[in-house]
């Protein structure tokens, strides 16, 4: 065992702690601008916050191993969920800059959660004991809960976050459950401790159970079917760069915490929850999919999308082994590239108020705006997974390990879905170049800031649907270590 | 068996403060069946041997949380509750459903039953010191990161609340 397990080492959180600080500054800095006065500058220090957490991320490389007690596990799977994380909420704050001013949405408190909620949702993907993912997780969660309403003068944006409140706090209750039956069975709430026990003795009814709950509430957080049916409410009434974060931030560190909880605590279960996973990720695809082909509007279509990609990430997870699970670290980061550029798109687009958020708002963008409408359809054609963008490589990687381990009907309903999905994808480019608009509404040139992060997501997503090897190799990686702690 | 006695009949208390909590259709009634649950279940805590537990829970529970909680509902002056047709329909499902994972628990838990033992009172030390010791140490992150959770805590429920000029 390493011997500095025990060791209080500030590297191994030093990216949060960055994150938090920049959260604390921010805070305090509010109240001393002028009523009046721009609120642009909070938004910058939030900006340089990501920035140096960034680069804090790649320090952390070169000192990997158990820390805090055995609390925290820094390796190349939390190196790489920290950087996908805090590179979504640069954009998504890079996207916020403009919206906030022009929804007159207050700035302190926004940049503040959204750094805070980053601090959990990074804790997520390093921690290694139960009770640290749960307060993480919680983190994540409530500051999620609270952006879901900033949008104080709409009624929807009220109803998103009492719904994505009340029934994440129940699905969160679940995963509590499951963690206090686990620790009941084995004693410990250490993720390694915990296979160690489960590996060595006979299974229980009372860890089928615990895994039972504990699935139910990690299913709610990516919003895989059959507990999906909070998403196109909470996504329609947030503010759109929320959105953004909340379909990649929190779903990819909720990702990072179902591999860590299946892989790492119950792999040696894996006979007990493939089916459900299995199941999950069929009624995910096919459920997000059919619901996305009947919406207009592009935030509820976008949540359903969401449903399905999280059900091609169960794909990989029913693959297991580590072709499995570096296909689903590989697809998360892609998504999160691609979705949280789509949303960054639908953000500026919308106009005051949001009103311009259905499919057909979008016709004539391609001569309203072609930065916005060659970047979407960037975004677009990477969501169906046309080749030369990230997308292509996802899937491929997903349905490639879903073949190695057998699962050939797995693989076959998911190429059905990937089928369907390409209509309504398709459909939103259609509109944008083929449909004449409404010229009467006029676009604003593409601020700076938008499209900073546009040209980010953007060569992101054609970055990894080009050159996807050393980013594969980093999540093999990641995948070798998840696999191997003990 | 005096102290198999106390429990079933504290368990029963708490169960039948629960049920009658969602029974009954007045908040403030609800909150008043709140606070038998959370002294039963102080007093369960105490049985395990868990001193330090029981009365944290009387005290921050039964105590600070509780009387937010009337405060609330009497600021609001919220009135009965009215049953719609979705909460007749929550009804007929839920129902069935909650008497189908209480049964898979009960199942659970009495099979395992071999496991399960027995303690009493003053069975281990749980004293301040007990639970300081983990607390700052095994688990000091945890703890200190809790101040995070706490602090949005406040800052949502201060946006949430604030009126828009």
């Amino acid at each position: 065992m390493n011997p500095t397990t025990n060791e209080i080492q500030s590297i191994a959180i030093l990216p949060e702690l960055i994150l938090s600080v920049a959260g604390i500054v921010v805070m305090l800095a509010d109240p001393f601008l002028g009523a009046k006065s721009n609120r642009r500058p909070l938004g910058y220090l939030a900006l340089a916050g990501t920035v140096a957490a960034l680069f804090a991320t790649a320090m952390q490389r070169s000192s990997p191993g158990a820390s805090y007690f055995r609390v925290i596990q820094v390796d190349d799977f939390s190196v790489f969920f920290h950087f996908v994380i805090i590179a979504i909420t640069a954009v998504v704050t890079l996207s916020s800059l403009d919206y906030l001013e022009q929804q007159r949405i207050r700035a302190g408190e926004y940049y503040a959660l959204l750094l805070f909620g980053t601090v959990g949702m990074c804790l997520m993907t390093s921690a290694r004991e139960l009770l640290m993912l749960f307060i993480a997780l919680e983190i994540s969660s409530i500051a999620t809960y609270v952006l879901a309403g900033f949008r104080l003068r709409s009624a929807a944006s009220a109803e998103s976050s009492l719904k994505y409140f009340l029934l994440g706090s129940f699905a969160t209750a679940f995963f509590l459950y499951g963690v206090a039956l686990i620790y009941g069975a084995t004693g410990t709430t250490n993720i390694p401790a915990i296979a160690a026990k489960l590996a060595e003795g006979s299974t229980t009814g009372l860890t089928v159970m615990a895994l039972a709950l504990m699935i139910v509430g990690m299913a709610f957080k990516i919003s895989a079917a059959p507990f999906h049916v909070w998403t196109p409410d909470v996504y329609e009434g947030a503010p759109i760069p929320v959105v953004a974060l909340m379909s990649t931030g929190p779903k990819a560190a909720a990702f990072a915490l179902m591999l860590r909880v299946l892989f790492g605590a119950f792999g040696s279960l894996n006979e007990w929850w493939m089916p459900l996973i299995w199941v999950a990720a069929v009624l995910s695809m096919t459920l997000g999919n059919i619901g996305a082909l009947m919406q207009n509007n592009v935030k509820r279509m976008l949540a359903y999308s969401s449903i399905a990609h999280a059900g091609y990430v169960l794909v990989a997870f029913a693959a297991q082994k580590e072709a499995g699970v570096s296909a689903a670290i590989f697809y998360t980061a892609t998504y999160a590239a691609m979705n949280v550029g789509a949303f960054a798109v639908a953000s500026y687009q919308a106009g005051e108020g949001e009103r311009y958020v259905s499919i057909d708002d979008f016709a004539g963008l391609g001569r309203r705006s072609p930065v916005l409408a060659t970047t979407l359809t960037i975004f677009m054609l990477s969501l169906i997974g046309i080749p030369l963008t990230g997308g292509f490589f996802a899937k491929f990687y997903v349905f490639k390990a879903a073949l190695a381990s057998d699962m050939i009907w797995l693989t076959v309903i998911g190429v059905a879905n990937s089928a369907i999905a390409a209509y309504y994808y398709l459909r939103l480019i259609v509109v944008m170049y083929m449909k004449e608009g409404d010229e009467s509404t006029p676009l604003l040139p593409v601020p700076v800031s938008v499209a900073t992060g546009l040209l980010v997501a953007a060569g992101l997503t054609l970055y990894l649907g080009i050159l996807p090897e050393s980013t594969l190799d980093f999540a093999i990686k990641g995948a070798r270590q998840l696999l191997l702690i003990h | 068996m005096l102290h198999q006695a106390l429990f079933f009949l504290i368990a029963a208390m708490c169960v039948a403060g629960a049920i009658n909590l969602l029974l009954q259709r007045h908040p403030i009634h609800s909150a008043l069946s709140l606070i038998v649950v959370m002294g039963s279940l102080a007093l369960l805590y105490l049985l395990l041997g868990a001193e330090f537990v029981a009365m944290i829970q009387l005290i921050v529970y039964a105590g600070a949380i509780m009387v937010l909680f009337v405060f609330v509902i009497m600021l609001l002056n919220a009135g009965e509750e009215e049953h719609t047709r979705g909460s007749r329909m929550a009804l007929w499902f839920g129902a069935p459903a909650v008497a189908a994972i209480v049964g898979m628990v009960v199942y659970v838990l009495t099979s395992n039953s071999t496991t399960l033992r027995e303690v009493h009172l003053g069975a281990w030390a749980s004293t301040t010191h007990d639970v300081a010791m983990p607390l700052f140490r095994e688990y000091l992150l945890p703890f200190e990161v809790t101040s995070i959770l706490i602090l949005i805590a406040i800052l949502g429920a201060v946006v949430l609340a604030r009126r828009e000029h």
